[in-house]
């Protein structure tokens, strides 16, 4: 086997999260499927730095988690305050701005 | 010269087999958080995707990753996730009535191109040759990676602790409510209820007494038919209520039938 399939796999599962994100109407769900995108570049940082042969594809991903794990707990939190003001977590319907 | 590429870039059976194997989990999983409509089914599905992947990172020699991953990604997120489902996600099964017109089969259309177009972007990469990390870890994996993130990466490192310290203000600013008035008394809150009118007395209680008393049945009224006002309002916005007054009236059909069958026993043997 080639570990370039790791990157098909990567490829795939980035594919599946951003599909996803456009199908989804539940923000929490959506919020899940940019996860997944996220995990499936980390796996591609990781397989790209066995690719290469150092460690700085690690680096990237390690960072990426830090990042990720941030941006988890500001966007739950978001979401979280929109559910208390519109008793919903449909994307749907926060559409104060619309015409 | 093919086959020494070929050697190069190989890797053992073993992982090969690890990755047909997990690979179709993990694309399974993936699936089932983006198909499943229950919000917690698809946290659990992404939680088993996100544990593959720190199986396939360790195999891919990136052994802090693969702990980290589990620690923090299925650990710490995803169990940050469900918190919130339980706390929003009572009602929040998707509803299924598009509000654009074809979306959802534009978005699946759009997701196949996009793949389609990444696939064949790695297809045609040169990736032939793989160094592999047999070096970059010959001084442990952590320390190697400590080596880079202390020397080359240290400014992105501190900058990381920025955020994650912007990040954790920002939530608790995000969720605090302050209370701008004063708590209703408890006074109050009857001589509100007294005049709104709407419904005095407590509300009726769930269950058929004599044959049921969980709280997902919802009494009959004396015509025979359910009230849903018996019923909490979250199991009536789950769906989760069970109904027993049909099997109520079956079962009282069937005793008729038989008391009828008797009589009419009784009857043939009087006739004798």
């Amino acid at each position: 086997m080639n570990p370039v399939n790791y990157l098909y796999l990567a490829a795939l599962l980035f594919t599946i999260g951003a599909a996803g994100v456009l199908i989804r109407r539940n923000a929490i769900v959506v919020f899940m499927c940019v996860e997944l995108m996220l995990n499936a570049c980390n796996l591609a940082f990781v397989a790209f730095s066995r690719l290469h042969g150092n460690l700085d594809g690690q680096i990237i991903a390690f960072f990426t988690m830090v990042v990720a794990a941030a941006e988890v707990v500001v966007g739950l939190a978001i979401i979280v305050t929109i559910f208390r003001s519109r008793h919903s977590a449909s994307v749907d319907d926060a559409s104060l701005l619309k015409l | 010269m093919s086959q020494l590429a070929a050697a190069a870039s190989a890797t053992s059976t073993g992982e090969a087999v690890q990755f047909w194997v997990l690979g179709t989990v993990a694309v399974l999983g993936a699936l089932g958080t983006i198909l499943l409509r229950r919000a917690v089914h698809s946290a659990l599905c992404l939680a088993g995707t996100m544990i593959i992947l720190a199986v396939f990172y360790l195999a891919n020699g990136a052994y802090f990753l693969g702990i980290v991953q589990v620690v923090v990604y299925t650990g710490a997120i995803m169990m940050l996730f469900l918190f919130v489902v339980m706390l929003v996600g009572v009602t929040a099964a998707d509803s299924l009535k598009e509000t654009i017109k074809g979306q959802r089969w534009l978005a699946a259309a759009c997701g196949l191109g996009f793949g389609i177009l990444l696939i064949a972007g790695i297809g045609n990469a040169s990736l032939k040759h793989v160094n592999g990390l047999g070096k970059a870890n010959s001084g442990g994996n952590v320390q190697g990676l400590a080596a880079l993130i202390f020397t080359k990466y240290v400014f992105a490192f501190e900058i990381t602790g920025a955020l994650l310290i912007t990040a954790a203000v920002g939530a608790m600013v995000l969720t605090h409510r302050e209370r701008t008035e004063r708590a209703a008394t408890q006074r109050e809150l009857a001589e509100a209820r007294v005049r709104g009118g709407k419904q005095l007395p407590p509300l009726p209680a769930p269950g058929v007494y004599a044959r049921h008393n969980a709280v997902d049945i919802p009494g009959l009224l004396p015509d025979g038919t359910p009230s849903e006002l018996t019923v909490n309002p979250t199991l009536r916005a789950r769906g989760q209520i069970r109904d027993v007054s049909g099997e109520a009236l079956g079962e009282l059909k069937a005793l008729e039938q038989r008391s009828q069958d008797w009589l009419e026993r009784t009857e043939e043997e009087a006739k004798k």
